[in-house]
C-alpha cells in the first residue's frame, strides 16, 4: 500500500474512532455546562451499546436499535439526575455506581437474552452504501468508503450543539444554571428542570455514542467493548474547555492514537501492540497536564443546588 | 453530684448509641441492595412475584453455602476477602483526604506485577525474599499512586480521570512485561510460578496475608486518628481552605495520601500474589479488586477498621459467584448488589432530609 492510501486510511479511521467519543463528549458538554459532573458517561455508553444491539436483534432494524440506545441511555441518566440533583449525592460516586451498575446489567442481559457469556449474537448494523460513482473518485472515494453514517451525524451534531448552547435562549439558560444557579433561579429559570433535561440529554447522546460502537463500527456487543471511552470523552471535554467544537478537536486527537494502532501493520516502523494500546490514555494524561491550566470549568460544576440556601 | 458509676453507664450508653447509629445506615443499604437483587434473581430464574421469598432464600442460601459450606470453601473465601481489605483501606485513605482514588485498581495491578517479577529471583532465603517481594509491590503501587497525586497537587488536574487512565495503562504495562520481556513465559501469556522462598506461609490453607491485612487496618486507623499527619490528612479532606489557614500544607498532604493509598493497594497486590495466586496472566480486563475496594470503603464510611467487615461481605459475595452461576443465577447479581450499595451510601443526604423535615415540623408546633 502506498503512502497516500495509508494517510487516507488513517484519516478515515480517525473519524470513525472519534465518532463514539464525539457523541459522548457532546453529552458531557450538556451535562457539565448545566453543572452536573457526569462520570457515568462510560456506563451510559455501555447501556446504549447493548440496547442498540438488542433493538436491532428484536426488530431487525438498526434504526430501532439507535432509538433503543437513546432511550436506555436517557433512562439510566435520569437515575443519575435524580441521585445528584434531588438527593444531592456526590456526583462522582453516583457516576461510579452508574458505571458499575451498567456493566453488570449489560452482562446480566447478555446472559438473559442471548444465553451466552461475554458477547451477543451478530445483528444487523447500520448499513452504509455510498453510490459507486463516489466510490470511484480517487481519494475522496476511499475516504468516504471508510466511514459510516454515525460519523456524519456526529459532525453535524457538533455544530448543532454549538448553536444551541451559544445562540438560543435554552443554551443561555443552561450556561446560567451551570455558572450561577441561584442567580438563574432568581430570574425564574427552573434550575432542577434545566439540569434534569441536560443530564438526560447527555445520557441519550452517550447511548447513541455506544450505539455507534456496537452497530456502527461493529455488529455485536462484547463485554469491555467501550474500554474506557466514556472516560476519554470526559477528558476530551475538559481538554476542549467544555465547548462543543473544542471537545470535537480533542476527540479527533485521541482517536488519532487508535487510528495509528489500526493501521500499524502498514507502517514502516513497528511498535508492540501494547504501546499503541496505551497511546490514547497517555495522550489524554499529557493533554490534561499540558493544557488544563488554560481551561475553566463552569463555576457551579459538580455542586448540588439547594433551593433557598445562600 | 453525679456518682462515678452513673457517668460510666452514661458514657457506655452514648457509645452504644453511636455504634448503632453508625451501623444503621450501612445495614439499611445492604438490606435494600439485597431487596433489589432478588428481583434480578426472580427474573433470571423465571419466578413469579409470589415467589419473592423463594428467590430471597435461594440467593442467600446459595451465597452462604457457596462461601461457607465447607471448611475448604470458608478458607477460599478468606483469600477473596484479603485483597479487598487492602483495596478498601487504600480507597478509604484517599477519601479521608478528600480525593477520589479510583486508581486503586491500577496500583493493585502493578503491585501484582512487581511481586511476580521479584518473586522469580533465584537463591534468596525466605527471610530476605518475602520482605523484598512485599516491599516491591508497595513501592510500585506507591509510585503509581504518586503520579495522579502529584498532578493534582502541583497542576490542579482532577485526579479521577488521571487515575482511570493510569488503570488502563497499568493493564497494558502488565501485558507488555508478560508478552515482550523475559519476565513472562514466552508464548504462554503468563509469568512463571514464583520461587518457594517468595511464597507467604499458609495457616490451614489460608494465606498469612489476612493477618497482614488486619495489621494494616489497625496501623492505618492509628495513623489517621492518633497522629499529627493523620489529623492533617483528615483536615484537608474536611475543609482544605480552613486547614491551609491553619498552616497545613494542602499539596504535601494530597501527595502523601495518594502515595500512602497507592502503597497500600500495591501491598495488597503483592500479598495476593505471594500468598494466593503465585503468578499472573496477561490481562484482557481489570482484575477488579481495586474497583470493588471503592464499594468496600464507601460502605465502611472510610473507616479502616470498618473495611474489615465490609470486605468480608463483598468477599463472600465474590467467592459465591461461581456457585451462583451453576445455579442459573448470573454472577453479575453480585455487582448489581455492589452498585446499589454504592448508590445508597452516596445518597446519605436522605437521612438529613428526614431529620430536617422532622425539625421543621417541630418548629411549626412550637410556633
Amino acid at each position: 500500500m502506498d503512502k497516500f492510501t495509508l494517510v487516507v486510511s488513517i484519516v478515515a479511521a480517525t473519524l470513525r474512532m472519534a465518532t463514539p467519543l464525539i457523541f459522548t463528549g457532546l453529552g458531557g458538554v450538556f451535562s457539565e455546562n448545566a453543572g452536573v459532573v457526569n462520570i457515568g458517561l462510560e456506563g451510559m455508553m455501555i447501556t446504549g451499546a447493548f440496547f442498540a444491539v438488542l433493538g436491532s436483534f428484536l426488530t431487525g432494524s438498526p434504526l430501532v436499535g439507535i432509538l433503543f440506545a437513546a432511550a436506555a441511555g436517557g433512562l439510566i441518566a435520569a437515575l443519575h439526575a435524580f441521585l445528584s440533583i434531588n438527593l444531592r449525592a456526590d456526583q462522582v460516586i453516583s457516576g461510579t455506581a452508574i458505571n458499575l451498575f451498567a456493566t453488570a446489567f449489560a452482562s446480566f442481559m447478555i446472559f438473559k437474552v442471548f444465553n451466552t457469556g461475554g458477547q451477543t449474537n451478530i445483528v444487523h448494523s447500520l448499513s452504509y452504501n455510498i453510490p459507486k460513482f463516489i466510490q470511484n473518485i480517487p481519494i475522496l472515494g476511499t475516504l468516504l468508503g471508510g466511514l459510516n453514517w454515525f460519523v456524519y451525524f456526529a459532525l453535524v451534531l457538533v455544530f448543532v450543539t454549538d448553536f444551541v448552547l451559544y445562540k438560543t435562549p435554552f443554551g443561555l439558560r443552561i450556561r446560567a444554571v451551570g455558572e450561577h444557579p441561584s442567580a438563574a433561579d432568581t430570574l425564574g429559570i427552573n434550575v432542577y428542570k434545566i439540569r434534569y433535561t441536560c443530564v438526560i440529554l447527555s445520557g441519550m447522546l452517550a447511548g447513541i455514542g455506544g450505539a455507534s460502537l456496537s452497530i456502527g463500527i461493529s455488529n455485536l456487543f462484547r463485554e469491555g467493548m467501550t474500554a474506557g471511552r466514556g472516560y476519554i470523552a470526559l477528558a476530551a471535554l475538559i481538554f476542549g474547555n467544555w465547548k462543543p467544537k473544542g471537545t470535537m478537536w480533542a476527540c479527533l486527537l485521541f482517536a488519532f492514537g487508535s487510528a495509528l494502532q489500526i493501521n500499524a501493520q502498514m507502517m514502516s516502523f513497528q511498535l508492540p501492540d501494547e504501546i499503541y494500546a496505551m497511546f490514547p490514555y497517555v495522550l489524554t494524561m499529557l493533554a490534561l497536564a499540558g493544557f488544563v491550566g488554560k481551561t475553566t470549568a463552569p463555576a457551579a460544576d459538580g455542586i448540588p443546588y439547594i433551593k433557598g440556601k445562600r | 453530684m453525679v456518682s462515678n458509676s452513673e457517668t460510666k453507664s452514661n458514657k457506655f450508653l452514648l457509645a452504644a448509641k453511636y455504634v448503632v447509629r453508625s451501623l444503621a445506615f450501612p445495614l439499611f443499604a445492604i438490606f435494600i441492595s439485597f431487596f433489589v437483587a432478588v428481583f434480578f434473581v426472580m427474573w433470571s430464574k423465571g419466578y413469579g412475584i409470589t415467589q419473592y421469598f423463594t428467590a430471597l432464600t435461594d440467593l442467600i442460601g446459595i451465597i452462604i453455602t457457596g462461601s461457607f459450606g465447607s471448611t475448604d470453601q470458608t478458607l477460599q473465601t478468606m483469600n477473596y476477602v484479603t485483597p479487598l481489605i487492602f483495596t478498601g483501606i487504600a480507597s478509604a485513605v484517599s477519601f479521608k483526604c478528600g480525593i477520589f482514588n479510583i486508581g486503586v485498581e491500577g496500583q493493585f495491578t502493578l503491585g501484582i506485577l512487581a511481586a511476580a517479577v521479584v518473586g522469580q529471583i533465584h537463591g534468596l532465603s525466605p527471610i530476605v525474599h518475602i520482605p523484598l517481594i512485599i516491599l516491591s509491590g508497595t513501592v510500585a503501587g506507591g509510585l503509581w499512586g504518586s503520579i495522579p497525586g502529584f498532578l493534582k497537587a502541583k497542576l490542579g488536574i482532577n485526579e479521577v480521570i488521571n487515575c482511570i487512565m493510569l488503570n488502563y495503562i497499568a493493564m497494558y504495562v502488565v501485558n507488555f512485561v508478560i508478552m515482550r520481556t523475559p519476565a513472562g513465559i514466552h508464548g504462554k501469556g503468563q509469568t512463571p510460578i514464583i520461587q518457594d522462598s517468595a511464597k507467604l506461609m499458609k495457616l490451614n490453607g489460608v494465606s498469612f496475608g489476612i493477618i497482614i491485612a488486619l495489621i494494616c487496618a489497625v496501623v492505618v486507623f492509628w495513623l489517621l486518628w492518633k497522629t499529627t499527619k493523620g489529623y492533617e490528612i483528615r483536615a484537608v479532606g474536611i475543609n482544605p481552605h480552613a486547614s491551609e489557614y491553619g498552616g497545613i500544607n494542602i499539596s504535601k498532604n494530597i501527595i502523601f495520601a495518594m502515595v500512602l493509598s497507592g502503597a497500600i493497594a500495591g501491598l495488597g497486590g503483592a500479598v495476593h500474589l505471594s500468598g494466593t495466586v503465585y503468578m499472573t496472566t496477561d490481562l484482557l480486563s481489570f482484575i477488579g479488586y481495586g474497583m470493588d475496594g471503592i464499594a468496600v470503603a464507601l460502605l465502611a464510611k472510610s473507616n479502616p477498621i470498618g473495611c474489615i467487615p465490609s470486605a468480608l461481605l463483598f468477599g463472600t459475595l465474590e467467592s459465591s459467584s461461581r456457585i451462583l452461576q451453576i445455579n442459573n443465577i448470573p454472577k453479575e447479581v453480585v455487582y448489581l448488589i455492589q452498585s446499589v450499595v454504592i448508590v445508597f451510601v452516596a445518597t446519605d443526604y436522605i437521612v438529613d432530609y428526614f431529620k430536617e423535615k422532622k425539625r421543621k415540623k417541630g418548629a411549626v408546633v412550637n410556633g
